[in-house]
């Protein structure tokens, strides 16, 4: 048995040479259990010229950077990436690696895990160290909280999505060490990225909304959406929904809030037509106040707001819709 | 031939899913009430298949494994026109993490055959995970796309596909075999029909247990499983409700008093 612990680990990703907002979070996590562990918070990060892009890790908390760097790596490409992340870890063996849920997280996280034959944890909504110094990643279920351990096999990988833990404090002063990682740049012949092609959203943002409307699948068919997409458009407030919306299709995946989908911190959610399932709410964090909408007083979403509606949506929802219109014309 | 295997999973409806709940001594999942059926996602993967076979000569499996009811769902699949269906089905298969079922599932493929193209569902709605295709990818070391909400090429080895990206798309280009894992995007699946349904009855169900697949018990199932379970704990509500009453326009209206107040609108 090898004295102390190894380093925690933060897979992080950037786009156009900037740190995305989740890799930061994740790394000032990784600071605070890498106390726990007296142990250090490390970063692999790969792209294309980022040398000096790197400081915002040290600032949230890193105390060593991998930086992987040259033309192959400035986008996302699995066989490479993944390749250079496994050599990376069997050689400096970390405790615990942190992968953001982004896109590129949910396709690497598994291809590394399952390379290094170790488990992982999807969608974690919160890591604290047990009494054994095992990482416990609680995920929610069932009207409850899980936490799944990996008390064995190690990394112990979990990803995570943006806005689960707040963005650390950035310390200026803080620096730390950059290690070049070198990383081959021949395009794997059995799998290569021909095109990334970024569309820029017509919707407000989730993520930075002040106000979200979110549906549930109590909406009952697509005029039923119809009625709560123009709720959320008379308030100019974004519009989330459930998965079972996302599985009825009449709203796209990304604007599913919850464990699995985006985290939203407005200062007014109001959910129309939704359970309260904890996978969803738990998207929600530090929202100011809290409405819901349901035409059954014992649905469990009315113990977790401020002002509730025992009502069919579909009647209430274009009253309401009335109502903000005639106050905001005076 | 092009030797496709489909990947389904039999989940708790949805629609239902509220029902499930936790045993609070065994930490596992009460879900006997409700009813088993094809994961979502796993139609389309289905379909994906299916519409390969309309343009080449293709030979389907459906794979899945779970618990002997499963079975319903391995019919369905051939009903809708799968050639073979196998069900994993074995007590020690129980309990697996996705990890491990990644791992029999994988163990199963590489007994299939030699195979060209693997579909999965993105997701599953009770796991959830979206880990066990690029896991079955890692065990058989194939290449694998996930989210695929396009297949731009596939005529000939080398394919061309579009996967999601939260804004916009990554086209790839993927050498056979292959692991895709696919989004409702992708295409609308076909309804099932009758004749397809008496047709099915006929087709037998292969099922393998841990002997057919050589493989030792503690390396599926729960003991094959790098992650378990330690606590479950129960979440408190930090918000007392206040419920509106009155007729609709009335508590309209003061809902709408109600957030001009707290500043919030
Ligand atoms: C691992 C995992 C991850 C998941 N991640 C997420 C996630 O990130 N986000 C997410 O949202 N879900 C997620 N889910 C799914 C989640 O568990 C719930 O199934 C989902 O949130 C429920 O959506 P819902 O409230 O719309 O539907 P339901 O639970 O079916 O609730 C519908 C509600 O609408 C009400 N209703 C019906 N008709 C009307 C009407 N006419 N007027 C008013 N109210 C009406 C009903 O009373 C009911 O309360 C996940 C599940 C798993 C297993
Ligand atoms: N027990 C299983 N049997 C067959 N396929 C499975 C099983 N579990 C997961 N899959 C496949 O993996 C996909 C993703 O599941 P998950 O990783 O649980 O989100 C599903 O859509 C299925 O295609």
């Amino acid at each position: 048995m090898k004295d102390g612990y190894g380093p925690v680990w933060v897979i992080a990703e950037q786009k156009d040479c900037r740190i995305r907002t989740v890799s930061l979070q994740l790394t000032g996590q990784a600071q605070k259990l890498a106390a726990g562990l007296n142990t250090t918070a490390e970063v692999v990060l790969f792209g294309n010229l980022m040398e000096h892009h790197v400081r915002p890790l040290f600032a949230a908390g890193a105390d060593r950077v991998f930086l992987g760097s040259n033309p192959q790596l400035a986008f996302y490409e699995p066989e490479i990436y993944v390749q250079a992340m496994v050599r990376l870890a069997q050689e400096h063996e970390p405790e615990i690696i942190l992968i953001g849920s982004t896109t590129m997280g949910r396709e690497l996280a598994p291809l590394v895990a399952a390379r290094l034959q170790t488990g992982l944890t999807a969608h974690c909504i919160d890591l604290v160290l047990d009494e054994n110094n095992i990482l416990e990643q609680r995920i929610p279920a069932y009207g409850g909280l899980l936490s799944i351990i990996c008390p064995q096999k190690r990394p112990q990988m979990a990803t995570i999505a943006k806005g689960v833990f707040a963005m650390p404090d950035p310390n200026p002063d803080r620096s730390g060490e950059i290690i070049p990682v070198s990383v081959p740049e021949n395009v794997s012949p059995r799998l290569q990225t021909l095109e990334v092609v970024h569309q820029i959203p017509d919707e407000i943002p989730l993520e930075s909304a002040a106000i979200v409307v979110a549906g549930g699948v109590g909406a009952g068919d697509p005029d039923g959406w119809r009625q709560i997409a123009d709720l959320a458009d008379a308030l100019n407030a974004a519009l989330g929904c459930t998965r079972p919306v996302v599985d009825e299709g009449w709203a796209p995946l990304e604007s599913m809030i919850g464990q699995s989908g985006r985290m939203v911190s407005p200062e007014l959610y109001i959910g129309v037509g939704l359970s309260g399932e904890q996978q969803h709410m738990v998207g929600i964090t530090g929202a100011k106040v809290m409405v819901a909408i349901n035409n059954d007083a014992k649905s469990p979403v009315f113990d977790q707001v401020d002002y509730g509606v025992v009502d069919d949506c579909r009647e209430f929802v274009p009253v309401l819709i009335e109502k903000i219109k005639a106050y905001q014309n005076g | 031939m092009m030797n496709i295997v489909v990947c389904v999973k039999a989940v708790p409806d949805p629609q239902q899913a509220c029902n499930i709940k936790i045993d609070p001594v065994t930490k596992t999942l009460m879900r006997c009430e409700v009813p088993l059926v094809l994961n979502p996602l796993d139609k389309n993967a289905m379909e994906a298949a299916l519409e390969l076979k309309e343009q080449f000569d293709a030979y389907i499996t459906a794979l899945s494994m779970g618990p002997p009811d499963a079975e319903a769902i391995v019919r369905e699949c051939l009903a809708l026109g799968a050639d073979q269906g196998i069900l994993l089905s074995h007590r020690a298969f129980a309990g697996a993490d996705a990890y491990a079922t990644a791992y029999t599932l994988a163990t199963a493929i590489t007994k299939i055959g030699p195979v060209d193209v693997v579909f999965c569902g993105m997701a599953s709605s009770d796991g959830s995970t979206e880990w066990v295709g690029p896991e079955i990818a890692t065990f058989l070391d194939l290449p694998v796309v996930t989210m695929v909400e396009e297949i731009v090429e596939c005529q000939g080895p080398q394919w061309k596909v579009k996967a999601s990206l939260a804004h916009g798309y990554r086209l790839m280009q993927v050498q056979l075999p292959a692991v895709f894992t696919v989004t409702r995007e992708l295409n609308t699946p076909r309804a099932l029909v009758f004749s397809g349904i008496i047709k099915a009855r006929k087709k037998s169900i292969v099922r393998w247990g841990i002997d057919d697949l050589g493989v030792t018990s503690d390396a599926v199932g729960l003991k094959g499983s790098p992650t378990i379970v330690s606590k479950l704990s129960t979440t408190e509500s930090k918000r007392a409700v206040e419920i509106l009453t009155g007729t609709r326009e009335e508590k309209a209206a003061q809902l709408l008093q109600k957030l001009v107040d707290s500043g919030v609108v």
